[in-house]
């Protein structure tokens, strides 16, 4: 075993009498935590509970307990502070992460409930009645003009359509796998909405997903060329992200395979390091400057996104990169997942979505520049009653990241950044990755989108609208339940009973 | 009005009249419709708006004035005088009716803008000089409401059952060629008379039967374009609207009808070329503005009145029309009251406005 102060965190249970000997927990653990040797042999340490041989074991014969090893209970000193402690002390480094802020924050999208209708106005149902979803992202002008005979005689900038107003957050092909991106392509193709490559490039066998494809152009500017940018739907100046803000990305060298290589335009086996910042933009005005180059670039054929994280000063950041001409800003609250991340950044920086959203659309309105540019509202949003919340706070639109890796078999064992991913989803390893069907994983996240829809619909139908712009920015269908005065008017929303 | 009242949700019955060729008529066809709707109200609001009513002052802007004390009145007066040059006043006639109960003061202006006040203030037009004193006296001054402010037009409301409204203001010694007449079911006391309907911004009047469900995002569109949504009522956000999308934006009303109540992608995905263009850019553009949930409206302006539903008629609208007389009511029998063979009558489809015009030069 070991001789490191850090105890195992669960405990891998393997029934004896029920188990077949078919080793196929053995084959299929990504982490080597099982072997056999007469029977099936568990190391508890490297165990994360993803729960991938309990799901593949044919006689139900393994299940993961939370380790039962007991500390002295210390409310300021958690075992988590102590496990952190020592992994520091062994290894002199920096902890890294998957996944998001996993600390008990405040959660202010469960202290939020929606309004329904009752006699004085009807509510509408969604199975009788059109319902709709659909949403447009990209810049509006303030007002539209017409001729005498009623013709349309302003042009507008291009739109994007979404059937849904979801799309997927980008997820860069390294941190996670081939089969998991195309995945979320073919969901996306399938379902009207989109999907992002994030800062990765974009690989070959992709290129037929590229109509309801984001490109991004992030600080490491892997992969990015004409075609690229020319082929997408939309294109996304990535500035942070909310797991990490203010911080870079490393994508190891071991994860950098031919293939890797090849999207991202860098050497094999090197390390894939993107910036802390864009080293062209220092200030507002560069922005303004590389927005315009990539408009240039695609003849102002596709709208430009910028992402950022949620920080303090979200309201202005967001002002001023409206005002230098983005059409689209997407925000990753601090609640946001990664594939890798120093854990101490991802716990402690940034400001929860649900405010984030509130003081933009608040300023935004403020400056009369709200129909400039659409919102995507990101870091966790976990279920379509958090997306009418996110709409109903004034987002245009929701990002999900973990949602569409739920579906894959994703257990949110927060250990992307290993490459060790039992699911073949944030894994580079052959062995690992083929064993995700992409064909298997669009369904189930096109059916997850379906799911959520079907949900939507019912939630507008209960309100008495049947069109989601009806709801976008209408706080006055939310109540909160236990916030505090000062974040209710952040929120712009009354309190319950009221 | 310095007060903040709280939202009050309605049912209601509704009915228009208006005569193309201009011809008017005194207001007892119009008391009779509306009195037959008396069902779909319950005693706490009624109102009127009249088109045509002063034609001895019709370049003038006519002031209907509320005064819930003489402290308001004195205020109001001096501000008057200040900005505008005030060709007569008067208190606004009335008669005793058993049901209307503490009238407030009533008073009447015709008046013209001062060029003076106008080049000091930097509002280019007579109109928006209006109504930037109309929203001024209604938000900013104690005991003041201004319920009509348009020209050769008027509006008369009070809490009561439209019917007594209609008689309590002598609107039988009245003639107009538009008439619109409002019977209201709100769900708790509005207190005021202000709140009644119509409610009216310079020579728009607006009756509304519905509760919107998109109030929030609504109000929130319209305060980006300065608007100031204070009474809380549907209705003020209807009028709002129109206003921003006809006046301001310059919006044919036909157009500004199909934001307000859009169609429905399925159908907007059906047209082809320049007309889904249109369609589609109207709703990208003016998301904000789509008044979702049930109302049946019937506005009247300048040139003419427009009746339109909500995208799924939630509420009851029919049409009807003898020989130049354009009906627009809540119920087929409303019109039939009044107008017991009219050439035809016809529900309107969910969303689809009628529009009624004055002919040229009548107005």
């Amino acid at each position: 075993m070991t001789t490191s102060l850090v105890s195992p965190r669960f405990k891998v249970v393997v029934d004896h009498e029920l188990c077949c000997k078919c080793k196929r927990c053995v084959i299929g653990c990504g982490w080597g935590t099982l072997t056999f040797t007469n029977r099936v042999v568990p190391d508890h340490s490297k165990c994360v509970a993803c729960h991938y041989c309990v799901t593949h074991c044919p006689t139900g014969a393994i299940t993961v307990q939370e380790h039962p090893l007991a500390y002295r209970y210390n409310a300021n000193w958690t075992v988590a502070h102590r496990r952190d402690v020592w992994k520091q002390a062994e290894t002199g480094g920096m902890l890294l992460t998957g996944m998001g802020n996993d600390k008990p924050y405040q959660i202010i999208w469960d202290h939020l409930v929606l309004d329904a209708c009752q006699v004085t106005n009807p509510s509408i149902d969604p199975l009788r009645e059109p319902m709709e979803l659909r949403t447009y992202l990209g810049r509006k002008p303030d007002r539209l003009e017409f001729d005498a005979e009623g013709n349309l005689l302003t042009k507008l900038e291009p739109q994007i359509k979404l059937e849904v107003p979801i799309v997927f957050s980008p997820m860069s092909y390294g941190s996670i796998s081939l089969n998991a991106q195309k995945s979320l392509a073919m969901a996306a193709k399938d379902r009207g909405i989109l999907w992002n490559t994030g800062e990765g490039g974009l690989h070959k066998d992709l290129y037929p997903y590229t109509d309801c494809a984001v490109v991004q152009c992030a600080s490491g500017r892997f992969g990015v060329h004409a075609g690229y940018l020319n082929a997408a739907a939309a294109i996304e100046i990535k500035i942070g992200q909310g797991a990490k803000p203010g911080i870079g990305g490393h994508l190891p060298g071991e994860k950098v395979s031919f293939d890797v290589s090849e999207t991202r335009m860098i050497p094999m086996g090197t390390d894939a390091l993107s910036p802390a910042p864009h080293h062209d933009i220092y200030s507002i005005e560069d922005l303004r400057q590389l927005i315009f180059a990539l408009k240039e670039a695609t003849a102002y054929q596709k709208p430009v996104g910028v992402k950022i994280a949620a920080v303090h000063n979200v309201a202005p950041i967001v002002a001023g990169i409206v005002y230098a001409g983005a059409d689209i800003v997407y925000i990753d609250g601090f609640r946001g997942g990664t594939g890798a991340a120093p854990n101490i950044v991802r716990d402690h920086v940034g400001i929860p979505i649900e405010l984030a959203i509130a003081a933009v659309d608040d300023r935004l309105r403020q400056e009369g520049i709200r129909n400039q540019a659409s919102i995507i509202a990101a870091g966790s949003v976990r279920s379509a009653g958090d997306i009418a919340k996110a709409i109903a706070l004034g987002a245009d639109a929701v990002a999900i990241g973990t949602a569409a890796l739920l579906p894959l078999g994703c257990r949110i064992c927060q250990s992307c950044y290993t490459g060790n991913c039992s699911w073949g989803i944030t894994s580079q390893r052959p062995e690992l990755t083929r064993r995700l069907d992409p064909y298997w994983g669009a369904e189930q996240v096109s059916n997850l989108i379906r799911a959520w829809s079907l949900e939507l619909k019912e939630i507008l139908g209960a309100l008495g609208v049947n069109a989601i712009e009806s709801l976008r920015g209408s706080r006055e269908r939310l109540r909160g339940i236990g916030l505090d005065q000062v974040t209710l008017d952040i929120l712009g929303v009354k309190p319950a009973g009221r | 009005m310095k007060q903040v009242y709280p939202r009050i949700l309605s049912g209601c019955g509704l009915i228009g009249s208006m005569n193309e060729k201009g011809r008017r008529v005194n207001g007892e066809d119009i008391i009779t419709a509306i009195s037959t709707m008396h069902e779909r109200s319950n005693g706490l609001g009624g109102g009127f708006a009249a088109y045509g009513i002063y034609p001895e002052h019709k370049e003038e802007y006519a002031l209907h004035v509320m005064y819930s004390s003489g402290i308001g009145k004195d205020i109001t007066d001096k501000l008057i005088d200040e900005n505008f040059y005030v060709s007569a006043d008067g208190r606004i006639p009335t008669r005793p009716v058993d049901a209307i109960s503490k009238p407030p003061l009533l008073w009447r202006y015709f008046v013209r803008p001062k060029e003076s006040k106008m080049e000091e203030s930097g509002i280019h037009t007579e109109d928006d000089f209006v109504l930037e004193a109309v929203m001024h006296i209604n938000f900013e001054v104690e005991d003041s409401f201004v319920m009509s402010s348009g020209k050769n037009m008027g509006a008369f409301k009070a809490v009561g059952y439209a019917g007594d409204v209609g008689r309590f203001y002598k609107l039988d010694e009245y003639h107009g060629y538009t008439w619109i007449a409002h019977a209201r079911f709100p769900t708790n006391t509005p207190g005021w008379w202000g709140g009644a309907h119509p409610f009216t911004l310079l020579d728009w009047a607006v009756v509304h039967n519905g509760e919107i469900s998109s109030y929030g995002i609504n109000r929130r569109y319209l305060e980006m374009f300065g608007y100031r949504c204070t009474l809380q009522t549907d209705t003020e956000v209807m009028a709002y609207l129109l206003d921003l999308l006809i006046r301001r934006h310059k919006m044919p009303i036909r157009i500004a009808c199909d934001v307000m109540a859009s169609r429905f992608w399925k159908d907007i995905d059906r047209l082809d070329g320049e007309e889904q263009r249109k369609m589609l850019a109207m709703r990208q553009v003016y998301g904000s503005a789509l008044v979702n949930g049930p109302f049946a409206i019937i506005f009247g302006h300048r040139r003419g009145m427009v009746g339109f539903n909500d995208r799924i008629k939630l509420r009851p609208m029919v049409a009807g029309r003898k020989d130049d007389t354009l009906y627009i009511a809540s119920e087929e029998a409303a019109i039939r009251e009044i107008c017991p063979n009219p050439d035809r009558v016809w529900s309107p489809r969910a969303g689809e406005p009628v529009i009624g015009w004055l002919e040229e030069g009548v107005a």
